[in-house]
Order: structure tokens, then C-alpha cells, then sequence
């Protein structure tokens, strides 16, 4: 028997329950069964078959989007948050009464819209780009340098660009819960600055870490709009082509059964993550 | 302040954060400078101020249907995703009931899920229910994007409320209702509005959700879209992407000034994360 204030709970939450359950969940489980349908051109065939996923998994145009898109993603992911960290230490290790501020200006460059930041990399990028004419004009190279867009190096730095807020703020947090007497105390039994931060610092400020990994590496799996505009041949991802198979290619079914294939993958890795942090760092939340 | 806090050169650190500024906004600075470039072509070295550009967009007819578009998306998105949102974060500040954990990592799952599969498993189950893409379908995503950042930011404004305010208010006589909205509502009102800036805010930039649940009617990031191919348009575009910067930047300090007084009023510390993370 629910008490009152379970009830009242439940009450309360249920709209909101409600419409993630129609809008999120009977989605997900719509676009799982359609992963096990068939489409010819518009003919669906609802017969449940695993067609969609050997054709996902043995196709090698597919596998090596998928593995690419786990390559450039990891990579992204490890860029992010390797410069996220110290940019986080600082604010909260040393930034004493403007944190608010630092924290706002971080943020400030994710709200701009989205397509533009990507766009406005390719101009910086391009072959008569800002970089190159800056660096001509200094002097220091002769002929633009074309290794910069088109590539999977370009997808790196537009996502690490991209995502950089999401790292930094919860590595931030994690390091704002460190008791600062904790270092003191280090200090006063004789741990010098290096061993303070690999012995203190770095495994508390761990559950951080941990969540920036994944707020990084998931969504960047996803993404199609820069590997589309920045990305060249060799730097499109799967989500490029879930989105060819939901639009030109009008092969839905085989599009749910490619998200749902790399989005199986990705949780894998995220899982494996988080065990890993909560190892090394004792304290994963 | 300790020397076990300065454990990392102080200095260096601080040349870091310069130089990582720098990197976080060398786009951003892009878009006004060649909002303001008086050439067709969108590179270095700039040929002269003009505001033409500007001018361009007043003209533009099909970019006023996508402002239109956008901001009825927008504006829908943040009321409907502010009341969602609000009653799931008063829910989990205020009651304890069955399965609490569950449902609340649930509803703030989209937070995590790639954009792509949210908007294609809402595209297959619209095409299965045969329901036609259209402004009402970018709302219905919107609103599930847009709900986990409401929940964020109003649960710190529903967990600062002391419960002996409600508690005389039912003493006194107010029903359920009138204790909701004459003692609750006015304490977490900043909070509210912080949420709906906020919530208008990501409706208005988001692109990968409109992009596959629109139908015939754009909003402005699927016109944006449309106009990066056509290199003629891309002065154009970078004026309106200035406004929309200028924008947003607006509704952003108007969010946090309101969530600082929310938090103010109830006379708790305002997290500098804006309770986002």
C-alpha cells in the first residue's frame, strides 16, 4: 500500500514520466524492432530478421565507419579531457574570487550556434584559411598547408573545440569537493607538489574524470554534422551514415540497426570506463 | 593562501587558461568580424566595414518564416519542457516514492544519448504512427532535450525551500493548490525563469533533432543548414549568426541573474556551475 507521500510522488512525477515513456522509451523500442525488419526501397517487410545487423557487421564500408568513428571519438575524448584538466585544476586550484566569471566565459562559445562553430573551423582550416594566411604573411611557410582540413585531424579539433565546456565543468566540480587540509596534511607529512597531485588530487578528483570521458565520448559517436563539413572522405563517421539511411538511401531499418550497433559498442566502452575509474579512483558516484 | 594549494606552477597554469581562451573563442570572434567584411568571400585579409550584410537579412523572406518558426518552437519548447521539468524536480526535492533513482536517471537519460539516435527513433515511431513531420514533431524532441537541463537547474531551487513555509501556510488554511502558487511558486520564480531562458535558449540552436523531424517548415539552424552551401550566402549568414550569438549571450546572463536571485532569495549559496552539472 503506497503512502500518502508516495503517492503524492508519483503524482507529481508522472507527467513528466509519462512523456519520457511515450516520447524516449516506446521510441527506442520502436526503432529496435524496426531493427529486425527489412526495408525494399519503400516496401517494409515486418517478417523479424537479423539480416540488417549481418549486413551492419560484415559489410566492410560499415565496420570501418564504425571503427573509425570509436578511433576519432576515443581520440577526441582523450584530447578533450587531457586539456580540459588543468584548465579546471587552475580555475579551482587558483582562480580565488572570479570563478562565476571564468566559468560563464568557458560556457559562452557553446551557445553559439552549433553549425556555425563547425563552419567557422573550416575557414580557419581552409587553404586560404586563417591559419595559413597568418602564417604566410608571417613568414614561416611558403605554400598553404593542406594536411589541416578535409581529415580526421580536423574532426578531432572541431569536437575537442565542440565539447570542451562539457569536460571542464564536471572535472571542476570534482576538484571544488577536494578537502583542501587533505593536501596540507600530505604537505606537513612530506609529500612533495608531484606526489601530492598523483596521490591526492588526481584519484579524487577521479569521479570527474570519469564523467567527462563519458559526456565526451558518447555524444561524439553521434555526431555527422562535423565529420560532414570538415571531415573529408576519410573523416566521415557511422552517424554520416545512419543519416544517409534514413534519408537518400531510405533504408531505415538498416539505419536503426547501425545506431543501435554502435550505440551497443559505445556502452560497452562507456561501461568498461566506468569500472575502470571506479578502480583506480575508489570513489565513481 | 597555502603552499599545498599552489602545487602546480601558478604561472604556467595561468598562461594555459590564456592560451585555451584563446582556442575556445577564435571561432566566435570569426562571426562578427566577417559579419562585418565587406567581400563576398569568407577569408583573410578583410577588405572594409560595411553593415550590408545586416541589410541583407531584412530582405530575406524565407529566413523571417525560419526566425517565425523557430521562435513558436522555441518559446513551446521552454514552457513545455520548464512545467516538466519543474514537476519532476519538485517531486525528487520534496517526496520519496518507489523506483525515485530509476525514474529520475530515465527522464535525464537524453543528457547522454547521442542527438542522432533520440531524433531517429522519434522519426521511426512518427512514421509508424503515420503522424506528418512538422513543427509540432521538432517540439515533441525538443521538449525531451530540453527537460534534463530544467530538472538541472530547478531542483537546486526546490531543494532551498524550507518546508516549515509550506507547513504554515496549510496551518493557516491555504488548500494544496493556493500553498503552491501563493508561497511555493513566488520563492522558485527566478528559478523558472532561469529554465525557460535557458530551455528557449538550446531550442533555439539545436539542429540535429529539428533536422530530422521537420517537415516543410525550417527552423533557423535547419536554414542555416541549407544556406552553408551557396558561398554567396555566407556573409549573410555570418550576420545572422552574429545575432544569434548576441542573443544567446543575452538570454544566458538574463538565466544566470535570475538563478542567482533565486538562489539569493532563498538564502543559499548559487552553485557556480548553475546546477547544470
Amino acid at each position: 500500500m503506497l503512502t500518502g507521500e508516495r503517492r503524492q510522488g508519483l503524482a507529481l512525477i508522472s507527467p513528466t514520466l509519462l512523456y519520457s515513456l511515450l516520447m524516449l522509451a516506446a521510441p527506442l523500442i520502436m526503432v529496435l524492432t524496426f531493427s529486425f525488419w527489412t526495408q525494399n526501397y519503400l516496401e517494409l517487410d515486418t517478417t523479424l530478421t537479423l539480416d540488417n545487423y549481418r549486413e551492419a557487421w560484415s559489410k566492410p564500408i560499415y565496420s570501418t565507419l564504425i571503427f573509425r568513428s570509436l578511433k576519432i571519438s576515443l581520440i577526441v575524448t582523450l584530447v578533450t579531457v587531457v586539456l580540459a584538466f588543468p584548465i579546471a585544476y587552475y580555475l579551482s586550484f587558483h582562480v580565488k574570487r572570479r570563478k562565476a566569471l571564468w566559468l560563464f566565459l568557458i560556457t559562452v562559445p557553446f551557445w553559439t550556434s552549433y553549425l556555425l562553430r563547425v563552419f567557422l573551423w573550416k575557414v580557419i582550416l581552409g587553404y586560404n584559411g586563417v591559419l595559413n594566411t597568418a602564417l604566410k604573411g608571417l613568414g614561416i611557410i611558403e605554400e598553404p598547408l593542406t594536411f589541416l582540413l578535409y581529415n580526421a585531424n580536423a574532426v578531432v579539433l572541431t569536437l575537442a573545440h565542440a565539447w570542451a565546456p562539457f569536460a571542464i565543468l564536471p572535472i571542476f566540480v570534482a576538484l571544488e569537493k577536494i578537502d583542501r587540509s587533505l593536501l596540507e596534511a600530505a604537505e606537513d607529512l612530506g609529500d612533495g607538489p608531484v606526489r601530492r597531485f598523483f596521490r591526492i588530487t588526481l584519484p579524487l578528483a577521479m569521479p570527474g574524470v570519469v564523467a567527462s570521458t563519458l559526456i565526451v565520448l558518447i555524444p561524439t559517436v553521434g555526431d555527422f554534422i562535423t565529420p560532414k563539413l570538415v571531415g573529408g572522405t576519410d573523416g566521415l563517421m557511422i552517424a554520416n551514415m545512419i543519416q544517409i539511411q534514413f534519408g537518400k538511401a531510405n533504408n531505415a531499418p538498416l539505419g536503426a540497426a547501425l545506431a543501435l550497433s554502435s550505440m551497443l559498442i559505445v556502452a560497452s566502452i562507456s561501461a568498461v570506463i566506468f569500472l575502470l575509474g571506479k578502480r583506480f579512483g575508489g570513489k565513481v558516484q | 593562501m597555502t603552499s599545498a594549494l599552489k602545487s602546480l606552477p601558478s604561472k604556467w597554469l595561468a598562461v594555459y587558461a590564456v592560451a585555451y581562451m584563446v582556442f575556445l573563442y577564435a571561432p566566435v570572434v570569426l562571426l562578427p568580424v566577417f559579419a562585418l567584411n565587406d567581400a563576398k568571400v569568407i577569408a583573410f585579409p578583410l577588405t572594409g566595414f560595411t553593415a550590408k550584410w545586416f541589410g541583407v537579412l531584412w530582405q530575406t523572406e524565407a529566413l523571417h518564416g525560419a526566425v517565425r518558426n523557430s521562435l513558436a518552437v522555441g518559446l513551446s519548447s521552454a514552457v513545455l519542457s520548464t512545467v516538466l521539468g519543474a514537476c519532476a524536480a519538485r517531486a525528487a526535492a520534496r517526496y520519496r516514492f518507489p523506483l525515485k533513482r530509476g525514474i529520475m536517471s530515465f527522464i535525464m537519460l537524453p543528457l547522454v544519448l547521442p542527438e542522432i539516435i533520440v531524433a531517429v527513433a522519434l522519426l521511426v515511431l512518427l512514421m509508424q504512427l503515420g503522424m506528418p513531420l512538422s513543427l509540432v514533431t521538432v517540439v515533441l524532441g525538443h521538449v525531451l532535450i530540453c527537460t534534463p537541463f530544467s530538472i538541472a537547474i530547478l531542483s537546486s531551487a526546490f531543494q532551498g525551500l524550507d518546508q516549515s513555509l509550506e507547513e504554515a501556510s496549510f496551518d493557516l488554511g491555504e488548500t494544496r493548490w493556493g500553498t503552491f502558487r501563493r508561497v511555493i511558486l513566488p520563492l522558485v520564480m527566478p528559478g523558472v525563469v532561469s529554465s525557460l531562458l535557458i530551455t528557449f535558449t538550446i531550442s533555439l540552436d539545436e539542429f540535429i533533432i529539428a533536422f530530422f523531424l521537420t517537415g516543410t517548415e525550417v527552423t533557423l539552424p535547419v536554414y542555416i543548414w541549407s544556406q552553408l552551401r551557396f558561398p554567396g550566402k555566407l556573409p549573410s549568414v555570418m550576420a545572422l549568426g552574429t545575432i544569434l550569438l548576441a542573443l544567446s549571450v543575452l538570454l544566458l546572463i538574463l538565466a544566470e541573474w535570475f538563478r542567482r536571485r533565486s538562489a539569493r532569495k532563498q538564502g543559499i549559496e548559487a552553485s557556480a556551475t548553475g546546477g547544470l552539472v
